[in-house]
């Protein structure tokens, strides 16, 4: 019994130590947080769908390091997407920049909006004119009243 | 029947974009260093820790940057056309230890052979982030003015070997 107190607290006693080997979280908070902001918008090039934020690929780690250091240089938000975009391309980005190349994919929804909308509008016109006024007969006049009475009562 | 051509052209269409987009690999992210300066680095070699190596020391010549780890199971399956291509003597071939540990390195070349004239050593793969590295291996043809000329995404292999990499060395060579 003693002995397995003995051992419960030299468990006990161990334990701090494994807790201090865990790496400190941040050490400047303002560094992290401008490094969680800038990493959320740039792709991990190993696992494609995610970022550089919430990737554990051992590039994704580095990266974010690079980005660290970059920051603590004082770079701006854009002399680090535009370092990363100089090494890996506008890949990396996973809000591309408005130029030629992409003025398909940032107008291409809004495009496909008004042909939509004009698809919409000329059908609806053509549908309308398709509709032409049939004015009711004297028969049909009374079995109409005959109707709207009998439904008063 | 005109009802149906429109629907049947955008299907066509998009038919045709699906069928391109299957033959793409997604893996491959065309570099934006292709006709930049190599960046320039120092690191300690491989096999001698005292030893350092630069591109600049590369000027002039037309010369092969291949990235290489003991850990990357394509580099294996690349390695023995390296080996092959080094016997040939149309470049030089520098090797980048990626991100390895040098007794692993060391270890690796003396078991599958040794085709670089050096190997330059990237521990915590700084030199890799610099030449927009992120897939072991990666193979870069570098010119007489220390520009790089073409990347190689993956393995080399014999078809890219002589359809690509020799006849621009060639070229570059003139």
């Amino acid at each position: 019994m003693k002995m397995l107190l003995a051992m419960a607290c030299a468990l006990l006693l161990a334990n701090p130590v494994l807790a201090k080997d865990a790496a400190p979280l941040a050490e400047d908070p303002v560094v992290e947080a401008r490094l969680v902001k800038i990493s959320t918008e740039l792709r991990c090039l190993v696992c494609q769908n995610e970022s550089l934020a919430g990737s554990q690929a051992e590039l994704a780690q580095d990266l974010r390091r690079e980005v660290r250091d970059l920051i603590k240089q004082g770079n701006t938000d854009q002399q680090v997407k535009d370092f990363l975009v100089s090494r890996y391309g506008e890949f990396v980005l996973y809000r591309p920049q408005l130029k030629p190349s992409t003025w398909l994919l940032w107008g291409g929804p809004f495009v496909l909006l008004i042909v939509g909308l004009a698809v919409l509008v000329s059908y609806l016109r053509r549908r309308s004119r398709l509709i032409g006024e049939t004015p009711l007969s004297e028969a049909e006049k009374q079995r109409a009243e005959v109707l709207l009475k009998g439904d008063q009562a | 029947m005109n009802r149906f051509l429109l629907p049947l052209g955008i299907f066509i269409v998009l038919v045709g974009f699906l069928a391109v987009g299957l033959t793409l690999n997604p893996r491959e992210v065309p570099s934006p260093l292709v006709g930049k300066s190599a960046p320039d680095f120092k690191v300690p070699q491989l096999h001698d820790g005292a030893a350092s190596f630069s591109p600049q020391e590369m000027a002039g010549k037309v010369w092969l940057l291949n990235v290489w780890a003991s850990w990357c199971v394509s580099c294996r399956e690349e390695h023995p056309v390296l080996n092959e291509f080094a016997k040939t003597g149309v470049a030089p071939l520098v090797g980048l230890n990626y991100k390895d540990k040098r007794e692993d390195g060391i270890r690796w070349l003396a078991r599958f052979g040794d085709p670089y004239l050096l190997s330059a050593f990237d521990l915590d793969g700084r030199v890799g982030i610099n030449y927009g590295v992120y897939g072991v291996p990666e193979t870069y043809v570098i010119d007489k003015a220390g520009v790089i000329r073409f990347k190689q995404i993956g393995p080399v292999t014999p078809a890219v070997l002589q359809t690509k990499i020799i006849p621009l060395v060639q070229e570059l060579n003139k």
